[in-house]
């Protein structure tokens, strides 16, 4: 029953690009001057967008609430430094679309002052798991290895089914960035308390911290402090993109597969990355929320390669002066890593909590090729860590032929870009994926926009005809009663034949409104349904 | 301040290599040691049927994406490809309006009739050779003896070049080197007569298998070396742009039952390594049924696709209308797979559990 932990196991397919991490496997992790401004969006996670609790012109301390988490699934947004709200306003933001977010200017008045009322928490392995979670939810930490899934809700165990294993993701498959190798390098020891409390909220005892054995730097490191701690393994693993996506790395740690369109939880198995870590331990140990992150700015178009301890809303162009500016002959700049990453037009951007890279790339370094025709060389289909058959999806997308998306299971596509990396003919496979995926969103809302106004319709004919009934058998009502005044002021005592005659319209107007009674309740099915 | 020229566009920023050319190019390169030893074994007429179709494709294709007014697609090589793959399953002696026409009608309606490359239904190669059988099954099937390079028998350029383009009327010197009939042949007609195989492929005509294997025997162009071929494969192999699950599954598909009914009787089925060496089944299996567009995109239905190949090969070689059915069964399998491809899906990581 138990889990076996094994390195031996593989995920189907991936592809081992050319890694360049040694541009900035070296350099330490070092902090920045505080910006001129910082630009914090107020939605940086998966879930619901916060709600701005701060007014402009309203001073702020370090660690402040500045956005209140809109729902379960979120997370709220805390001042990085101590300044002036400036303004609220909608500025450009890290979003495929390309379009702003709003965001909160803060102009940072040079003290770094932390607001006084943050706590760490007291003995925190004796309190309540939920305590820790709430501590955890207040503190605005998401996953950090780029999902940005609200950490609160993935700690809380499933009612039905508990958790066996904690796997902490130091994988860090994507090519270039070496923020988590710096992290575990320089941080092990905070990383494996702040594993201690995730074990707390999870109720469980095991973890395996899973290190590609690319970075045996790292792999030492969280070694030697696993030693100190009892119930952490560190696992080394063979380098293979895409190993650090939550469903590889279970897979290959556990050989165990997460069901289609389920959670990892389901089992019995929860993925963090080691950056969460040590976010969940500065919030545990001191109350400080997430207000800063370790961003990789790298790339041969990068003069000075470095990795930055950075405040959230920090503008990717000072992250990218600091480390000596842009070379001349740059064709991209990506936030995020390479196969997954956002190129941006605009480095007015700024980091957010899940942003673990800034590439310049040069030509050399990244695509340009034109599209070409699919030769069905299925690459794409050997290489899919998902089983899919990327060549079909985009197919499909391409031609909006919506309704044949789910055959190819088109919604279990996780972008990882496997598939394109390996193409023949540069089709930008993740654009048709990502194309067809807002088509089927778009589609959905589409139809449950007819269904409800369809539902309302429904109801209301049901109403009007309920309604007619009603009138009928009032008006038939009345009939009757004239008729029977009628009768009984020709004062003859009426054959009882005549009487029965008289009563089928009243049985009547019942029989109409039951049809119209019978539609509300078929149209609130419908509605259920898809 | 910050506007700079910067390239836009979907993840993933990096890619692999991978290229249409690149792919082309080595399957090229894994065909020439089999395409050299057929000039070799046949004389300077099989690098002009070479030249010619490769040729005759070339242009049509130019000329399609005229008419199209598309950008030229020449440099992915497949035109090229083509023309090498359709001339290698030609006699050697094949005069060049049959090259020309070959290569005409692989491109244009082979492949650019359905939309051109990666759109195509079948092989534009073997679909043009199995037109060219059907309208001049004379000239598909005069198979000229082995008349090395620099031996005795062999012709000289200006004779090769008179007889492609006049026919074997340009050369009447060569000509008693055109009746006899491939290994394949001789032992469907040979039987056909109620002798054993031995007394077919033994005797006057004297088979010889090490000699078979080498390429010294009567066949298409490029598809009596298979030991060249064999090698050209594993180099495809290796190099990735081709896996095992085509070449390995047609080989069996093919071979099993040959042992099978050897087994069986072998005065009237000859044994699996005659069936290995003769006819293009190595040539089919490695460079024809793996042909990217006209085959099965999944591990399991590429399978399903070689098996389908060697079979039909083998029942159409020994039961069927002619003695050699490469080319038929590999296009007969390209009809099936839409089909394949629908019923052959992977299951798609933590689909089984899903159900549930
Ligand atoms: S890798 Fe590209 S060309 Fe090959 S089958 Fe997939 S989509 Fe088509
Ligand atoms: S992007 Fe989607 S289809 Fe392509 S390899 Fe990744 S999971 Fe498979």
């Amino acid at each position: 029953m138990g889990i076996m932990i094994s390195a031996l196991r593989r995920f189907h397919g991936g592809v081992h690009p050319k890694e360049y991490k040694e541009l900035s496997r070296h350099c330490a992790i070092e902090g920045i001057p505080l910006p001129e401004r910082l630009y914090v969006p107020f939605h940086q996670h998966i879930g619901a967008p916060c709600d701005p609790c701060v007014a402009p012109g309203e001073k702020v301390l370090k660690g402040q609430m500045i956005g209140r988490a809109g729902g379960y699934v979120s997370a709220p947004i805390h001042a990085p430094t101590s300044g002036t709200i400036e303004a609220i306003v909608e500025h450009v933001a890290g979003h495929p679309s390309g379009l702003t977010m709003l965001c909160a200017v803060l102009v940072p008045d040079g003290n770094d002052q932390w607001h006084p009322d943050l706590k760490g928490l007291v003995d925190p392995l004796d309190l309540e798991p939920q305590e820790i979670r709430d501590k955890i939810r207040d503190a605005g930490i998401v996953g950090l290895g780029g999902a940005t899934f609200p950490s609160h809700v993935k700690l809380t165990p499933s009612k039905t089914r508990p958790v066996e294993v904690l796997l902490i993701n130091g994988a860090e498959c994507e090519p270039y960035l070496t923020c988590d190798a710096r992290l575990m390098e320089e941080r092990f020891a905070e990383i494996t308390d702040g594993i201690r409390y995730m074990l707390h909220a999870l109720q469980t005892t095991q973890c395996v911290v899973c290190i590609e054995d690319n970075k045996p730097g790292a792999i030492q490191a969280m070694t030697k402090a696993a030693k100190e701690t009892r119930n952490i393994q560190v696992l080394a693993l063979p380098v293979m993109y895409p190993q650090g996506a939550e469903k590889q790395l279970i897979e290959v740690v556990t050989g165990r597969q997460v069901p289609s369109g389920g959670l990892p939880g389901d089992i019995g198995v929860i993925v963090h990355n080691v950056g969460t870590a040590l976010a969940v331990r500065e919030a545990i140990r001191f109350g400080r929320p997430l207000t800063h992150r370790v961003v990789t700015v790298t790339g041969q178009g990068i003069a000075r390669p470095a990795n930055l301890e950075v405040p959230i809303g920090t503008p990717v162009q000072t992250l990218i002066d600091r480390c000596g500016g842009l070379k001349s002959g740059v064709k991209k700049v990506v936030m995020g890593g390479p196969m997954m990453g956002l190129a941006l037009n605009d480095l007015q951007v700024p980091v957010v909590k899940g942003t673990s890279g800034i590439l310049a790339l040069m030509a050399n370094e990244t695509v340009q090729k034109p599209e070409g025709p699919c030769i069905r060389c299925g690459n794409c289909v050997r290489v899919c860590p998902l089983k899919l058959t990327p060549c079909e999806m985009a197919w499909r997308a391409r031609h909006d032929l919506l309704d044949q998306l789910g055959d190819v299971h088109l919604q279990d596509c996780c972008e990882c870009g496997t598939c394109a990396y390996v193409c023949p003919s540069n089709i930008p496979l993740v654009h048709y994926f990502r194309y067809g995926k807002f088509a089927l969103a778009a589609q959905k809302r589409e139809k449950e926009k007819t269904a409800l106004t369809k539902s309302r319709s429904a109801a209301k004919e049901a109403r009007v005809a309920a309604e007619k009934a009603e009138k009928e058998r009032k008006k038939e009502e009345m009939r009757l009663a004239m008729e029977a005044k009628k009768k009984a002021a020709a004062a003859a005592p009426a054959p009882a034949g005549e009487n029965q005659a008289t009563t089928p319209p009243e049985e009547h107007a019942p029989a109409a409104a039951r049809p119209g009674g019978s539609v509300a309740p078929r149209v609130a099915r419908e509605k259920n349904t898809p | 301040m910050s506007k700079l020229p910067l390239l836009v566009t979907s993840s993933p920023h990096v890619h692999g290599g991978n290229s249409i050319p690149g792919i082309m190019n080595a399957v090229i390169w894994a065909l020439l040691p089999g395409a050299a030893m057929g000039v070799m074994v046949f004389g300077w007429s099989a690098l002009f049927v070479i030249l010619i179709t490769v040729a005759a494709c070339m242009v049509t294709e130019r000329l399609v994406n005229a008419i199209r007014s598309r950008p030229s697609t020449l440099p992915d090589n497949s035109a090229a490809l083509t023309g090498l793959l359709l001339a290698m399953s030609l006699p050697p002696n094949s005069p060049w309006w049959v090259c020309v026409t070959g290569g005409f009608f692989a491109i244009l309606l082979g492949k650019h009739l359905y939309g051109g490359l990666g759109y195509n239904m079948f092989n534009p190669a073997l679909i043009a050779r199995v037109f060219l059988l059907i309208s001049f099954p004379v000239q598909l099937t005069s198979w000229p003896s082995p008349s090395p390079l620099m031996s005795g028998q062999a012709h000289s350029l200006a004779e090769g070049l008179a007889l492609i383009l006049s026919g074997p009327a340009g050369a009447p010197e060569l000509l008693d080197a055109l009746s006899s009939a491939t290994p394949l042949g001789q032992y469907r007609t040979e039987l056909g007569l109620g002798h054993t195989v031995a007394e077919a492929l033994g005797g006057t005509y004297a088979f010889d298998l090490l000699s078979a294997a080498t390429g010294m025997l009567k066949g298409s162009l490029g598809e009596t070396s298979a030991i060249l071929l064999t090698l050209g494969g594993l180099y495809l192999l290796r190099k990735g742009i081709i896996t095992w699950h085509i070449p390995g599954a047609m080989l069996a598909g093919c071979l099993a039952p040959a042992a099978i009914f050897w087994y069986l009787d072998p005065t009237k089925y000859p044994d699996p390594l005659f069936h290995l060496v003769t006819g293009g089944l190595i040539l089919g299996a490695f460079f024809m049924a793996t042909d990217m567009v006209t085959s099965p995109i999944s591990p399991v239905g590429q399978i399903v696709f070689g098996l389908g190949c060697g079979l039909l090969t083998y029942v159409i070689r020994t039961w069927g209308g002619y003695p050699e059915g490469v080319s038929f069964a590999i296009v007969i399998m390209n009809a099936a797979v839409p089909l394949i491809d629908q019923y052959s899906r992977p299951v798609v990581y933590g689909a089984q559990k899903s159900k549930a």
